[in-house]
């Protein structure tokens, strides 16, 4: 079970082919957006003489600095109020065990069952009467609202099977509830914290079609909706297009990279709850 | 040193060590003003989630035109409407399609690449962060990335020309049912790794001395894996289940980024439909009553997967 057999060399090549399939888009995205566009070569031969042009061209007549800003700006303060909101409410929510509370909690929990197909064209027309329509506010909004169910459930989940003593030490001292749960309660709660945070981040930067909504139009437009935008315009382009896909994917892969670990770990715990 | 850990009517004297004994009995660890902590995660929730749903489910039964007004109850004829017209018809049959293929084969191969990257060869943990990264990458720079791929002259169709001595290139997003595989394998390629961490979680928890134990006795690999591990994976199972499934049912992006619903209308998917009738062509009230019939849809699924958990909570 241990050893290396022969019979895990083969399975080592064998998973080893499965990831060279699996690589081969990412190569051609790469490859392709390193290629002079006027090369005729097919996009599976290397690039002769790599070269950046099509980066900066993309970065320049994609607006993608600004795409990013905006993007950097929506997805920091929606998962910061996420965080701050969520675990607030998580709180009293696995700590009072009122019948109160109880019911509160499961109101949140049915969220996880709605669809947000459902409420999104009376959602639009709130936004439009509120004259939001637009403005990055409205994306925020949105997000904090959609995204509470599931930050909620995985607060409560990881408050349940804290120790009380902590708190119970605190608050004998005469701290204030805020106070005990602000240097006792939230410092405790890093890892889940963690979990939520990456999970939100991913879904905020990544996310299509509340941008596609609600920003269509303006100047604030986000990542994939620039790049949405960016390619009906020069998709015979290809090496311009992939030199944009690749400059937008790259905070979410750093991000990804540098905390392999945690993403994959909060993906999979986060999941389960 | 934080300052509040000492209060101020709390001195560490004799005296008052007895008034915080005292107190330590009137101040038992109570969660009474906190309830106030829920109201912001509350208003939110409300305003962007059951209002908006509750409103949604209402107007599926009126005229609402989403300007007007006033408008008039038409009990379930939005309803018949979305089943009786062609387009949407076909949209749910795409849709349960997707959601279908997509359930099976996602968590196949995610299944198979977990067993892999879960053995003792030595590339499993760059296996592991590979077949993840497209996971938290942007549907739509995936779906360009393979649009590109399947385009007529693309990467794909050279290597099917290369094999099949330039006899075969198919036209992958322009043929409505190579269109819709073309969707199925995108999404495959995206979230397998997806599944695949969620399996490894599972086998992750066996111990090691219930396989060595069937090794011993003498167990084929495939007996240890039909009836060690893959009845213990059947929590892990279940989620996947459920999640690529939900996943299938809401999709949008990569059907309106790869083939925009086309070759006309063949590859839309209920969410696509959803929102071309509502915003390019204003028909709230049929785009409604098929954001009901998917919530339905997607509540039964939950609930027969969240029976367990539910089960757990009510208990406690």
């Amino acid at each position: 079970m241990k050893r290396y057999t022969w019979k895990t060399f083969i399975l080592e090549g064998g998973m080893l082919f499965a990831g060279l399939i699996f690589v081969i888009p990412f190569y051609i995205l790469v490859n392709l957006s390193i290629k002079d566009p006027r090369e005729q070569s097919s996009s599976l031969v290397p690039a002769s003489s790599p070269e950046f042009d099509n980066y900066t061209d993309a970065w320049t007549k994609a607006e993608l600095g600004h795409a990013m800003l905006t993007s950097i700006i929506i997805t920091s303060i929606s998962v910061i109020l996420i965080v701050l909101i969520s675990v607030t409410a998580a709180y009293p929510l696995a700590r009072m065990g009122t019948k109160l509370t109880n019911r509160t909690y499961w109101l949140f929990l049915c969220g996880l069952l709605i669809p947000f197909q459902l409420g999104l064209i009376p959602m639009y027309q709130t936004m439009r009467d509120l004259n939001l329509l637009g403005s990055i506010w409205s994306l925020i909004i949105v997000y904090v609202g959609l995204q509470m169910p599931f930050s909620i459930f995985l607060y409560c989940g990881f408050i349940r099977v804290l120790p009380r003593e902590y708190e119970e030490a605190a608050w004998v001292d005469g701290a204030s509830h805020f106070l005990t749960f602000w240097k006792v309660v939230f410092p405790l709660l890093r890892p889940i914290t963690s979990t939520v945070l990456i999970l939100n981040v991913i879904f905020i930067w990544n996310d299509f079609l509340s941008p596609l909504l609600y920003l269509s139009g303006t100047s604030n437009l986000t990542i994939p909706l620039t790049l949405f935008n960016f390619v009906g315009q020069w998709v015979s382009d290809w090496p311009l297009v992939f030199a944009g896909l690749v400059i937008s994917t790259i905070p979410i892969l750093a991000l990804f990279f540098s905390l392999q670990k945690s993403v994959m770990n909060g993906f999979a715990g986060g999941v389960k709850g | 040193m934080d300052t509040w850990l000492l209060g101020q009517d709390q001195l560490p004297m004799a005296p008052i060590r007895e008034k915080a004994i005292g107190l330590r009995k009137r101040r038992s660890l109570s969660f009474g003003g906190l309830i106030y902590f829920v109201v912001p995660a509350l208003f939110f929730y409300l305003f962007v989630v059951i209002v908006p749903s509750i409103r949604g489910s209402v107007y599926a039964f009126t005229d609402w035109d989403g300007l007007a007004q006033n408008f008039k109850f038409v009990g379930f004829s939005n309803f018949v409407g979305a089943f009786n017209s062609k387009q949407s018809h076909h949209a749910i049959v795409v849709t349960l399609i997707i959601a279908v293929a997509v359930t099976v084969l996602q968590n196949f191969v995610g299944l198979l690449l977990a067993l892999g990257v879960n053995s003792r060869i030595k590339s499993r943990n760059f296996l592991r962060v590979l077949f993840f990264t497209p996971v938290v990458m942007s549907p739509v720079v995936v779906a360009y990335v393979w649009q590109f791929l399947l385009s007529p002259n693309g990467p794909i169709n050279s290597i099917f020309s290369f094999l099949s001595a330039g006899n075969l290139r198919p036209s992958w997003l322009g043929d409505p049912n190579l269109a819709l595989a073309s969707i199925i394998i995108v999404i495959i390629w995206q979230f397998a790794g997806f599944s695949m961490v969620i399996f490894l979680a599972g086998l992750q928890r066996i111990p090691d001395e219930v396989l060595e134990a069937a090794q011993v006795d003498g167990a084929t690999p495939f007996r240890i894996f039909r009836y060690i591990t893959f009845p213990l994976l059947a929590p892990a199972l279940t989620i996947n289940l459920m999640l690529s499934m939900i996943g299938g049912l809401k999709v949008f992006d990569q059907a309106w980024v790869l083939t925009g619903g086309g070759p006309s209308g063949k590859t839309d998917t209920v969410s696509t439909i959803i929102f071309r009738n509502a915003f390019q062509y204003g028909e709230f009230g049929s785009s409604i009553a098929l954001a009901l019939i998917l919530t339905v849809a997607i509540a039964l699924i939950s609930i027969i997967q969240y029976r367990p958990l539910l089960k757990r909570e009510f208990k406690s």
